[in-house]
């Protein structure tokens, strides 16, 4: 091709993924949705702090690997992923280094869910990937959402069929091996109308290593339907992890999400919901955990699009040492929106004294007849309970810690699956050193 | 009750202490000796509560002049966590609510550290559940509240027996118990009441500050003591309570036949 790309980066990752050759698809509706979004790429380049949206957030030392697919999936003695697996069954998906591995990947259900790969798509997954992929998750304006569509090599798609429940969580489990490499892991789930699921995406890092995942998940809700979504994101220390969550809800279905977001050296989530029927309604929590030099950076967009809808949204941050928490909360009410019920709140906690947090909330309202509120604070341990504490014979350390861990509780206990919640809440013992 | 022979638990002289710039207490003097029961009453205001902090090392407090000796023990120079494992104890006027943290974790890890301390048995979270439901029997707590987290949305007189249950599982030997009474229903006072009288003992002391005497007719003290300003300006037996609540606290100002019953 003789098309210059604007931006050279861009160019030189295009150019190294060409070399290793393009992965064969089935569904010719891929090939096109993939196309388009490489020529789009031309015209878009990596974002900086100039722009108002990365105002915070400085991925230049992203331009620095030109991270490659990875060739083969492989880890040495895959058994050991075992101890990532939930204790309850699941209906399991493994993907290593953005590679969906079958062999790994196990349902265990009555067959009702259904489970397709990108690369194999058929029947229903084929009509719904057509449908759906892509169009939930715009790449026009989105130099990350475009190289995901244009680089994926595989993807899941995930259909509950109308009026079923789904009992046994579907555990997604995105690993990465640690080597320099890039996964450009794509999922759909399409709940049918009345249909009932939840969906565990968790992204854990085999071992150290700066690698590149850019995740792409769009969800769509039918009529009446409910979706549980939970997110866990501790990949490792130094790798980048960008991902947008693109969910669209029909009238009186319901979405729920926790998003958690405790590794990374630098990680930027975008969440958009969409409340695109009338009743819609979702609850969108989460919390960052970061220490040391991490950011985390956690954009949401609740677009209530019909009316009668509501939302509620709890997210915190807490920030140790040099971290950097970045929240910006962005809710549009649309003019036809009457009857909107929307909620937002932001507590931040700052444990050090370079601990660092922008918080942007924005309400856009457009509709008289609504009822919004929102609120954002940023503080320290409060000194009462503190004091309450230690006067109890608690170390000012352990005191602390217990705040501290029982501000992120808040978040922790609203994941639904037990075991997961018992390993997150472990996980956070152990950062905040509590035993 | 009053031994002359048995050893001085407390001993504050002079005690001056500033908050925010601004001081409050103005030379207080105070001694306390083991089995003894203390009941400082006094205007709103007059600093009973700063008292309360000062004596369990609120960070936000400090201590200008005089002397606090808590065994014979400097406590000036010791952190809250010390004073509550030697064995200090406050019941706060406004128990603090900690959102996410459970009572029973909080009770449990309260009680092990100051085991942990006297060298004795901690307890893990079994054997704790079976000990802390004893407990509360006595306090005629629902077991309910165990599950809760510590004080969030517990009733002001719930908050107060919760306070009472955590004295009665960590057993200080100088427990202060500010306003423990304002709050609580007829029969929750008399059962608060009737907790505190059994925690009681040769070997330990009590202050009570308190508005009424109606609690002073369950826990009958050995001394009350009036607060005005940051001192304690009068000090007598239990008759000056009942005094008080007939005659109002400007009456200490006209009649000073009372203070010839000091010690
Ligand atoms: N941070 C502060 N800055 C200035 N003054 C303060 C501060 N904290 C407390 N005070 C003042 O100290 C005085 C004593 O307060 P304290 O709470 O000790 O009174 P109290 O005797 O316990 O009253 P009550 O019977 O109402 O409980 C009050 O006048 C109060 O306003
Ligand atoms: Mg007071």
């Amino acid at each position: 091709m003789s098309t210059v790309i604007w931006d050279d980066y861009l160019e030189k990752l295009i150019e190294s993924w060409r070399k290793e050759g393009e992965p064969s698809r089935t569904v010719s509706y891929l090939n096109r949705l993939r196309a388009n979004a490489l020529s789009r790429i031309e015209s878009l380049r990596l974002p900086t702090i100039r722009d108002e949206e990365w105002r915070f957030t400085d991925i230049s030392s992203l331009r620095n690997t030109l991270f490659p697919r990875a060739s083969t999936a492989s880890l040495p003695g895959l058994d050991s992923q075992k101890s990532t697996f939930l204790d309850e069954p699941t209906c399991r998906l493994v993907f290593v280094d953005g590679q969906y591995m079958p062999g790994l990947s196990g349902l265990t259900d009555d067959g009702s869910i259904i489970v397709c790969s990108l690369s194999e798509l058929t029947g229903i997954c084929a009509s719904k990937t057509e449908q759906y992929l892509g169009q939930l998750a715009d790449f026009q304006d989105d130099v990350f959402v475009a190289l995901n569509t244009a680089l994926m090599h595989d993807g899941i798609c995930i259909v509950i069929p109308a009026n079923v429940s789904i009992t046994v969580p579907v555990h997604i489990l995105y690993i990465t091996s640690g080597k320099e490499v890039a996964a450009y892991p794509r999922c759909l789930l399409v709940a049918e109308s009345e249909a009932e699921v939840t969906i565990v995406e968790e992204y854990v890092a085999w071992q150290e290593g700066v690698s590149l995942t850019n995740a792409v998940t769009e969800i769509y809700v039918g009529e009446s339907a409910r979706v549980n979504h939970i997110r866990v994101q501790r990949e490792a220390s130094q790798a980048f992890h960008i991902a947008n969550n693109s969910t669209f809800v029909a009238k009186t279905a319901h979405y729920d999400s926790v998003n958690l977001a405790l590794g990374a050296r630098i990680s930027r989530f975008d969440q958009k919901i969409t409340l695109a029927g009338e009743g819609a309604e979702c609850q969108i929590d989460g919390l960052a955990l970061i220490a040391d030099r991490q950011l985390a950076d956690t954009h949401t967009f609740i677009d209530h699009a019909s009316p009668h809808g509501r939302s509620r949204q709890l997210h915190k941050c807490i920030v140790d040492e040099s971290a950097h928490g970045v929240f910006s909360g962005e809710i549009m009410v649309r003019p036809h929106s009457q009857q909107t019920d929307a909620r937002q709140l932001n507590h931040n906690l700052l444990l050090s004294e370079k601990a660092r947090m922008d918080t942007k909330p924005q309400l856009e309202i457009f509709a008289d007849d609504v009822k919004c509120a929102h609120g954002a604070t940023v503080g320290q341990l409060d000194k009462e309970s503190l004091f309450y504490l230690q006067s109890r014979g608690f170390a000012e350390e352990v005191a602390r810690n217990l705040l501290t861990y029982a501000f992120g509780g808040e978040i922790i206990n609203r994941v639904i699956v037990a075991s997961l919640r018992q390993r997150l809440e472990e996980y956070i013992l152990v950062r905040t050193r509590i035993s | 009750m009053i031994n002359a022979n048995s050893k001085i638990l407390l001993e504050v002289h002079d005690l001056h202490a500033t908050v925010s710039g601004a001081e409050i207490l103005k030379g207080v003097d105070i001694t306390v000796r083991s089995g003894e029961i203390h009941a400082i009453m006094g205007l709103n205001g007059s600093g009973k509560s700063t008292f309360a902090k000062v004596l369990a090392g609120h960070p936000s407090y400090e201590v200008t002049r005089g002397t606090l000796l808590f065994d014979g023990q400097d406590l000036s120079a010791l952190a809250p966590e010390e004073r509550a494992r030697a064995g200090i104890f406050l019941a706060f006027q406004y128990p603090v609510e900690i959102p996410g943290v459970a009572n029973n974790q909080f009770l449990r890890l309260a009680y092990n550290t100051v085991q942990g301390q006297r060298g004795e048995e901690e307890l893990d979270p079994l054997e704790f559940d079976d000990f802390v439901r004893e407990k509360m029997k006595l306090l005629k707590m629902n077991p309910d509240f165990l599950d809760r987290s510590v004080n969030e949305g517990f009733s002001g007189g719930e908050k107060k027996r919760n306070e009472i249950l955590q004295m009665a599982l960590l057993e200080p030997r100088l427990a202060l118990l500010d306003e423990t009474d304002s709050g609580l229903d007829i029969d929750a006072l008399r059962i608060v009441a009737n907790g505190v009288n059994q925690l009681s003992n040769k070997d330990n002391a009590l202050i009570l500050v308190t508005h009424y005497q109606r609690l002073l007719d369950y826990i009958v003290p050995d001394y009350v003591h009036v607060m005005e300003a940051g001192r304690i300006i009068r000090t007598s037996g239990k008759e000056l309570a009942q005094a008080l609540e007939t005659h109002g606290y400007d009456w200490i100002h006209t009649n000073e036949q009372i203070t010839g019953a000091l010690p």
